[in-house]
């Protein structure tokens, strides 16, 4: 085990997520998960003048699945969807705190970053 | 006689995986009903076809290939003897799922009509699920599931309303890979035959750990991997009664599964070549062997109850943890060598990478019977699974692994 992964920042994002829940005014939604373990997150988003003004997200998943979609949303709240795009598993990591990962828990750190983009894709598309 | 222990430690010194370190820590593996490890009997068999007798089997003329031959055929004989049936009606496979996939296609195909029903369990690996979910949609037939109770049991209302549908096939896992749960399948099959249906039994799980005879069983085929069973990895076999073979078509076709080839069409060959297709896994086969041995060697009567003695000790250590939950029957009696658990509050992966963090190896996830975690309304589970190898003080260190991962999320 990576010690590291069982930060305080970790834990309580995982016990105290922020901003989990539903989105009633959200025009872009997303729900995705891994296949190998499961692990589900669905993103509802506002998108205003290509800004995300507001997010939410809901699913089930292990700590650092749950921590990572809980610190992303808390970063991207006032962020350029382009600026959402560019973001990567490094950002996603400094996040965390960790330096590296895994590639079987890389998916989890992932997760929450692919369904966000995954939905702004499909709210691009259909705008 | 040795005591447990003493027989336990004896085992293990054949097994050169057990001198690595995980994490820094005694490596405690408790993953066998994903794989098994091998004994050095097994490596070295393996070993020694590639070092003495490599050649390709049937049709050489030289020496060399018919002691290859000689040495697969012998192990056809040998492990169809460890499951009961004939040779002939032993069919190598690569795995439990290509011989599940070969009933489904071959059999299933040349059977299943429009209208038909298949009759499966929920707690099938999706190995059992999945080929019959392709074929029934292709043969618009009715694929139906008997129940599991909460306490992971086949429910016994639910099996006779599948079988008052007059399903032409049941389709059944002797023993659950995520609750643990043996099924009666000698029991299913005799009501199978009295509803006009054949018996396949998924054996993946059971072949490995206790004793298995297919006569006795009284099933038409039984499907099951090698390398569960101290054998190598993409090995595994299908047994299937002589005449049911015989009437099936070929499953994979080309080399060697036929009688004759002209421009126009071909003839078969006979079972069990029919079935396979292509140059075969010779060094799996002779590695199986090997592996069938070894089991020979220690009984599998011993391995049956040394893994139902682990069980009684782990169970209701388990069960009495705070904050810990455990799926499937409570009677060691009733289950195979395996546990799901979760602990309340933890996701299964973070479960299972503390104990790594311990030395503990554990699977994590849905260990691919998603139809039991919907039914448990649950994404994942951790689950430790015995064998040969392991030993009951192995079970202390998995309980302080769940202390840990407790004090860790602070819960419990």
């Amino acid at each position: 085990m990576d010690e590291d992964l069982y930060r305080e920042i970790i834990l309580d994002h995982y016990k105290h997520p922020s901003n989990f829940g539903y989105l009633p005014e959200a025009n872009a939604k997303f729900r995705d998960s891994n296949t190998n373990c499961g692990d589900t997150i669905q993103m509802e988003v506002r998108v205003d003048g290509g800004e995300i003004r507001d997010i939410r997200f809901t699913g089930v998943g292990c700590a650092v699945c749950i921590a990572s979609a809980s610190l992303l949303t808390e970063k991207v709240k006032g962020a350029k969807i382009s600026e959402v795009m560019s973001l990567g598993e490094k950002d996603v990591l400094s996040l965390l705190g960790l330096s590296s990962i895994t590639p079987e828990r890389g998916k989890c750190a992932m997760l929450p970053l692919k369904v966000l983009k995954a939905s702004l894709i499909q709210f691009q598309k259909q705008a | 006689m040795l005591s447990d222990q003493l027989v336990v430690e004896r085992i293990r010194r054949d097994f050169p995986i057990f001198s690595r370190l995980e994490n820094g820590k005694p490596l405690i593996y408790l993953d066998s009903a994903a794989t098994s490890q091998r004994p050095i009997q097994v490596i070295n068999a393996v070993v020694e076809f590639y070092e003495k007798i490599n050649s390709n089997v049937h049709r050489g003329l030289y020496t060399m290939s018919e002691e290859a031959t000689e040495a697969y055929e012998a192990a056809r004989a040998n492990v169809s003897s460890f499951v009961g049936c004939k040779p002939e009606e032993l069919v190598f496979t690569r795995n439990a799922t290509e011989a599940l996939n070969l009933v489904a296609f071959s059999w299933g195909r040349a059977n299943i009509k429009q209208g038909d029903t298949i009759l499966i369990t929920q707690m099938e690996h999706h190995s059992n699920i999945i080929p019959w979910q392709i074929l029934s949609a292709e043969k618009k037939a009715h694929l139906e599931y008997i129940r599991i109770t909460d306490d992971g049991l086949l429910d016994p209302v639910s099996v006779e309303e599948g079988l008052g549908k007059g399903p032409k096939i049941v389709a059944i896992t002797q023993a659950s890979n995520v609750l643990g749960t043996i099924n009666d399948v000698k029991a299913i099959a005799k009501k199978a035959h009295e509803a006009g249906a054949i018996c396949l039994v998924d054996g993946a799980q059971s072949v490995p750990h206790m004793p298995i005879n297919v006569k006795e069983i009284g099933c038409d085929f039984l499907a099951f991997s090698g390398h569960k069973m101290l054998g190598p990895m993409g090995i595994g076999g299908l047994y299937g009664e002589f005449d049911l073979l015989d009437s099936m078509p070929p499953f994979l076709t080309g080399g060697e599964m036929i009688k004759e080839v002209n421009l126009e069409g071909a003839s078969w060959n006979d079972v069990p070549y029919k079935f396979e297709a292509g140059t075969p896994n010779v060094e799996g086969a002779i590695g199986l062997s090997a592996a069938v041995n070894y089991l020979k060697g220690i009984g599998m009567g011993w391995v049956r109850s040394h893994e139902r003695e682990l069980i009684a000790r782990a169970l209701p250590l388990m069960l009495d943890e705070n904050g810990v939950k455990v799926y499937g029957p409570t009677n060691p009696e009733q289950r195979g060598g395996v546990i799901s658990f979760n602990v309340e509050g933890v996701h299964a992966h973070d479960v299972a990478e503390i104990f790594d963090s311990e030395g503990i190896t554990i699977r994590s996830g849905h260990h691919c019977a998603m139809p039991i975690m919907n039914k448990f309304g649950i994404p994942a589970t951790a689950r430790v699974s015995f064998y040969v190898y392991n030993y009951g003080d192995e079970i202390n260190v998995l309980m302080n692994a769940i202390k840990k991962v407790k004090r860790v999320f602070s819960v419990g």
